[in-house]
């Protein structure tokens, strides 16, 4: 088994003091929000969830095509890794965003633009993660997951501008909102400094994690092998 | 002269290949009536539901028969694709058709046209049977063209995703899980240019629908025809 690199256990360390200094921020040196108070503190790790959950998106993405071509099932365990992480933050970024949304918009749940397009997206990762259960062999699956991750990835972006014909209500912080949108707040230049700042800790998370189930994915690999030489 | 017909004949086998596809599933169909009978029973069975879950009272019909519609047709459609592709793999057909020495893509044109001919047909028998049961008419060019389009879409990424599906060990459970998730667009695009023609609403406010359908249709089925070798490969 080859040791764990020195660089990953610095991306633990980093991980977790970047963690403890964005929650610091957040309570800290955020401002309260004038309008919403308190609540309006979830936006922070919101956005950085929801932020992850698209980039493990895109690499899974990324990563399904490079299989496509390279026929390496390395890259298979990357898309794998990207897509079993992304789906635990962005129900996270769903269910935060949920909590924000009672007080805010006086309903957990509505049907709009990037609600819908967020728990479709979800619904992509959980058909993903049963299509896998149900292949055995691994270059087929590797293969499979693959298109679908593909598809996934170019069905996502229909959907939003589908339902964004719709009418939509969620507030767009950056860039220009539509004046229906409830519960928009302007930011001052410490919410902006704290916003980024958990942007860069859960991508520092993001990829730490990453790197660690890819780790698992490989050695979960060997151990299969090794299994198979003893029975034989 | 001989560079031309090198150029001229790929094609040619290349047509003939899907046409040959769809003509084995249509003549199989016409002689077992096995799938299209399952989802046009299916469908109408769907419908009936419908009537009792929703209830479909005069002054409602036109805004909801839309979806009631898709929801049938999709629903319907998983039972086809299923069935169409299930059919090639327990006998060792597919196999058989991959052995063929032409392009993997015309194998999957022509089981994209044979499962929208059988979608079609289906919404050809259903359409009037509608109409007649809820006494509202159904017989508007923009809805069959809406029909064409969905289905058009609803086919070309099915037929992909049912190839999948069928290789897996969960099979018939799976296509609905991987398809509609992923057909979202198509059926909210259709449901709402259905609408549009049934309300007699301006043209403008169809064609972003018209549009995204198209869009899908034209997208989807590119991607399919550029994956569909990686799918059925062994």
């Amino acid at each position: 088994m080859r040791p764990q690199p020195k660089v990953l256990t610095f991306l633990t360390i980093l991980s977790v003091l970047l963690f403890l200094a964005a929650l610091g921020m957040v309570f800290l040196f955020a401002p309260i929000e004038a309008v919403m108070g308190y609540v309006q503190k979830i936006f922070y790790f919101h956005i950085s969830n929801a932020w992850v959950g698209m980039l493990g998106f895109l690499v899974a993405a990324t990563s399904g095509v490079i299989y496509l071509v390279k026929k390496d099932l390395k890259w298979d365990i990357v898309e794998f890794s990207a897509v079993e992480i992304s789906l635990v933050f962005f129900l996270i970024a769903i269910v935060s965003g949920s909590i924000w949304a009672k007080p805010t918009w006086g309903t957990y749940w509505t049907w709009d633009a990037r609600l819908t397009t967020a728990a479709i997206l979800e619904m992509i990762y959980l058909a993903y993660l049963l299509l896998r259960q149900g292949i055995d062999d691994p270059e087929r699956r590797a293969r499979f997951s693959a298109v679908y991750t593909l598809i996934g990835a170019v069905s996502v972006p229909i959907t939003f501008l589908s339902i964004r014909i719709w009418q939509t209500i969620h507030p767009v912080v950056i860039g220009l909102g539509s004046s229906d949108a409830q519960g928009s707040f302007g930011m001052t230049t410490s919410m902006l400094i704290t916003m980024f700042f958990c942007l860069i800790t859960f991508s520092v998370v993001f990829i730490t994690l990453l790197w660690y189930r890819i780790r698992l994915g490989q050695l979960s690999e060997q151990v299969d092998q090794l299994k198979y030489k003893i029975m034989q | 002269m001989e560079k031309l017909a090198g150029i001229n004949r790929p094609s040619a086998t290349y047509l003939k290949a899907i046409g040959s596809i769809v003509w084995k599933d249509l003549v199989t169909e016409l002689r077992s009536r096995e799938l299209i009978s399952a989802m046009l029973v299916f469908a109408l069975l769907v419908i009936l539901i419908f009537n009792f879950a929703i209830e479909l009272q005069p002054d409602l019909r036109i805004t909801i028969t839309p979806g009631v519609l898709w929801v049938t047709f999709a629903f319907a459609g998983t039972l086809g694709l299923n069935r169409s592709m299930a059919v090639e793999k327990d006998h060792g057909c597919l196999d058989g058709i991959l052995l063929a020495p032409v392009d993997r893509s015309a194998i999957y044109f022509g089981k994209a046209i044979s499962n929208l001919a059988f979608m079609l047909i289906v919404a050809i028998i259903v359409l009037p049977v509608y109409s007649i049961l809820y006494n509202i008419s159904l017989f508007n060019p923009g809805l069959l063209l809406v029909v064409l389009l969905g289905s058009t879409g609803y086919a070309a990424i099915g037929t992909l995703l049912s190839s999948m599906a069928v290789q897996t060990r969960t099979r018939d459970v799976l296509l609905p899980v991987l398809l509609f998730p992923v057909i979202v667009p198509v059926l909210l695009a259709a449901v709402k240019a259905s609408g549009g023609y049934l309300q007699n609403l301006p043209m403008n406010e169809i064609w972003p629908w018209l549009n995204i359908l198209i869009a899908y249709d034209v997208i989807f089925t590119a991607i399919s025809f550029m994956v569909f070798e990686f799918v059925v490969e062994e």
